[in-house]
Parts: structure tokens; C-alpha cells; sequence
């Protein structure tokens, strides 16, 4: 039985998934011993049920990310916190500093302040999510098994940790390999 | 100077009477994690991550500040003190913005180094996220308060190598803060000779010269080195 293995996007930048891709020609290995039922690589719309693994890139930012993320809670084995964003909360969390008001101010500095041509905060009801007020890394909204530290996590950190779950091994980085930014 | 027979770790050493725990460590090759230690400066056991076991007390002590004495029994590494190592090195990254992807420092930082030596793969605790700022008002040198983690290493050699007395460290507990002068913006401190041993000594990404960005910020130490084995030991050497 192949292993069911999901990836997911949350508050990042994609940049975790760009270098999952730069795994190069492990990924054709890969792909003959998972099954990938979940990723922004792949077409799926609904995250589906009895995962095994999944990575999650990005930190929790807006209502919308907290709500696939508990989904994938209740329907996955293991987590795996990937990149720093997930992990610390990184980038996307310095507006963490400027209160719990701060959804408020980030989004007029970004869309009013600092903008020329029809300055307004986008708002669509079920369209556009709206933001937390504070970001938060992903163990602090649900339990996380597994943690791949790294802005991005390097090709090669990726691969190996993937390495120990496809083998059955207990995922463990150590030294260097849990090295942040 | 009298000699003293201790062990460390199971193996029998002597050692100078008057020498810290952490010297005779070093001198024997025990390797212990440090961050506000900075050779030529005196010690203040601020970091806590030097904690030994002593045999007789209960109590850890910082290896840095504790002197050595007849017959003790030191352990530097066991369950109970990399519990307590992780615990701290986590505690500092929770107290305030050490975001490593966007700092000057990444890639050459002892935080970092110190996290990953240590395992340290999440921080269990919830970030603070304080709001700090950077005091980028001197015409060479960033402050940025974020990055800091109160080693105070930087207030030692302005004090007790430079001698100009412009870093101090105002406040108490997690809301200390460096400051320059009387709380005034360094750009204004008429007490710094611009010498850069504060940024020399910087641990981390809190003090940076500026106009390095991300990652290309590498502390000096070498020349702090070289004027602390001129200044002890007479010695020019390049």
C-alpha cells in the first residue's frame, strides 16, 4: 500500500514548494512509492479523507487557512510543519508586533497608504478570506507530529526527511539540517 | 598560584586555582554552549546556557561565573541539562522577533547555531511578538533591538575594552533594553568613538553595520581577538 501524502499552501510565499520541485529526479522516484491525493502541484479541489502525511507550507494568517488546516487535522495521520513560516510563523507574523489590532492598519497601509490607483481594502464575503488577528506558526492551532525547519527547507533536507517516512523510519533531523532562514 | 584536582565529566584534571569552571572545561576539551561569553571580557552568567551539574548541590550553576574548588565534580551534559538548554534557547526566541530568513545575520549567527547544536526543530512556547524598533540614527552602525538577547556582550567591551561607557542596559526583565548614552538615539551619543567593537561582539543580528541586508552581516571577531591578546599578552600577532 503506497503512502497517501497531501502538501498544502497556507500563508507563504510558495517558495517550500518551489524547492520541493527542486528535488529534480528524486520526485520520479517519489512518485512510484506515494500517492499524491492533495497538493498545489495537482488538481484536486476537496482535501481527501485518510491521509497519511501531509506537509503544510505557510503560516496561519486568515480564517480560511485555519479552517482547511483543522480539516486536515481531522483527516490526516502525521503533520509536518515545512518551512519557517509553518514552523515559527516567520515573515508573514511581523505584523504580529503591531498589536491585536493590526488587521486593520496592514491592510490600509497596503491597500490605501501606498497605493495610487483606486485605493480601497478588498472585501467579498466567502471570497476573500478574512485575516486572523494574529498569525500564528502551525503547532499553535493544531498538534504537529514532525517539524522541517528552513526558508526554504534546501532540496536536500526535504528529501531526506520524505526519505524516513516513505522507509517507516521515525522523521528526525538533526545538527545543521534544523537550521532556520 | 595553587593548583586544585577536580573531575569533569569522569576524568580527573587540575587546574589553576582562581580559573572558572567554563576555562578549565575549554582547557580539557569540553565542549559547553555559550552566548553571552566573550573571551577579554570579564563574565556576568546572563545566557544560562552553560548550566553544569555540580555534585553537592542541587542547584545548576552557570559553568562562566562558578570557580573551581577542591574535589568537585562537575557533569556538563546529561538529560536533565540539555532539557534545560533547549528550554532557554527556545525561551530567547520566544522573547522577541528573530526572524533568521530576513535577518543580516542568517548564516552567520551564534543564536542560530546555537538552536539547530542544541535540536531545537520548533519553539514550544507562544511568541511574545514585542515591539521593538531599529535605531539606525548612527552614521555607521544599526541597533536592532528585535535581534537582541540582553548578552550584554556588547555594554562589556564598550565599557571595558573601548573605555567610552556609551552602552548600558535599561529596564527590567524581558523589557531591558541596550540603550546608548541616557536612553538617546546613538546617532546623538557624544560618548561613542565609532569604533565598532559593540557590532564585533554582537552575537547576533541586533547590531549590524550599516547597509548589509540579509545574511551578509559577519561579526569582526578576529579583531576583537587581536586587540584582547595585545592588550593581555603583549602580543602583536596578525
Amino acid at each position: 500500500m503506497k503512502l497517501r501524502v497531501a502538501t498544502v499552501w497556507l500563508g507563504g510565499c510558495s517558495g517550500c514548494h518551489m524547492s520541493f520541485l527542486d528535488m529534480d529526479e528524486y520526485l520520479i522516484e517519489l512518485a512510484g512509492l506515494i500517492d499524491l491525493v492533495y497538493s498545489p502541484v495537482i488538481d484536486v479541489k476537496e482535501f481527501p479523507d485518510q491521509v497519511d502525511v501531509c506537509l503544510i507550507e505557510g503560516a496561519v494568517c486568515n480564517e480560511d487557512n485555519l479552517e482547511i488546516l483543522r480539516k486536515i487535522r481531522e483527516r490526516t495521520r502525521v503533520l509536518v510543519s515545512f518551512g519557517d513560516c509553518a514552523v515559527t510563523g516567520n515573515v508573514p507574523a511581523m505584523r504580529n508586533p503591531f498589536g491585536d489590532d493590526n488587521r486593520t492598519d496592514v491592510l490600509q497601509r497596503a491597500y490605501i497608504d501606498n497605493t495610487q490607483d483606486n485605493p480601497g481594502v478588498p472585501k467579498a464575503d466567502g471570497i476573500v478570506p478574512q485575516l486572523l488577528e494574529r498569525v500564528v506558526p502551525v503547532h499553535e492551532a493544531v498538534y504537529v507530529e514532525y517539524f522541517l525547519p528552513g526558508c526554504p527547507p534546501p532540496a536536500a533536507r526535504i528529501q531526506e526527511i520524505l526519505g524516513q517516512i516513505v522507509t517507516g523510519q521515525t522523521p528526525k533531523l538533526t545538527g545543521p539540517q534544523l537550521k532556520f532562514g | 598560584m595553587a593548583a586544585k584536582t577536580l573531575i569533569i565529566d569522569g576524568k580527573e584534571v587540575s587546574a589553576e586555582e582562581g580559573a572558572t569552571v567554563l576555562q578549565v572545561a575549554r582547557d580539557n576539551g569540553v565542549k559547553l554552549p555559550t552566548l553571552c561569553h566573550l573571551e577579554g571580557v570579564y563574565d556576568v552568567g546572563a545566557c544560562r546556557l552553560c548550566l553544569v551539574e555540580i555534585a553537592g548541590t542541587t542547584k545548576l550553576l552557570p559553568a562562566c561565573t562558578t570557580k573551581i574548588s577542591e574535589g568537585m565534580r562537575i557533569t556538563t551534559d546529561s538529560d536533565r541539562l540539555r532539557k534545560y538548554r533547549r528550554m532557554t534557547i527556545e525561551l530567547l526566541f520566544a522573547e522577541r522577533n528573530h526572524v533568521c530568513a530576513v535577518c543580516v545575520s542568517n548564516g552567520h549567527c551564534e543564536l542560530q547555531t546555537l538552536a539547530y547544536s542544541l535540536g531545537m526543530d520548533h519553539v514550544r512556547y507562544d511568541y511574545i511578538f514585542p515591539k521593538w524598533n531599529v535605531d539606525l540614527t548612527h552614521r555607521m552602525f544599526g541597533m536592532d533591538h528585535n535581534r537582541c538577547i540582553l548578552c550584554t556582550r556588547c555594554v562589556r567591551v564598550c565599557w571595558h575594552i573601548e573605555g567610552a561607557g556609551t552602552k548600558n542596559v535599561a529596564g527590567r526583565g524581558a523589557t531591558s533594553k541596550i540603550i546608548s548614552d541616557l536612553n538617546q538615539p546613538w546617532g546623538d551619543s557624544e560618548s561613542c568613538t565609532e569604533c565598532g567593537k559593540c557590532v564585533m561582539a554582537c552575537p547576533t543580528g541586533a547590531l549590524f553595520n550599516k547597509g548589509t541586508t540579509t545574511g551578509e552581516m559577519e561579526h569582526d571577531r578576529d579583531k576583537l581577538e587581536f586587540i584582547v591578546n595585545a592588550r593581555e599578552k603583549q602580543q602583536w600577532l596578525p
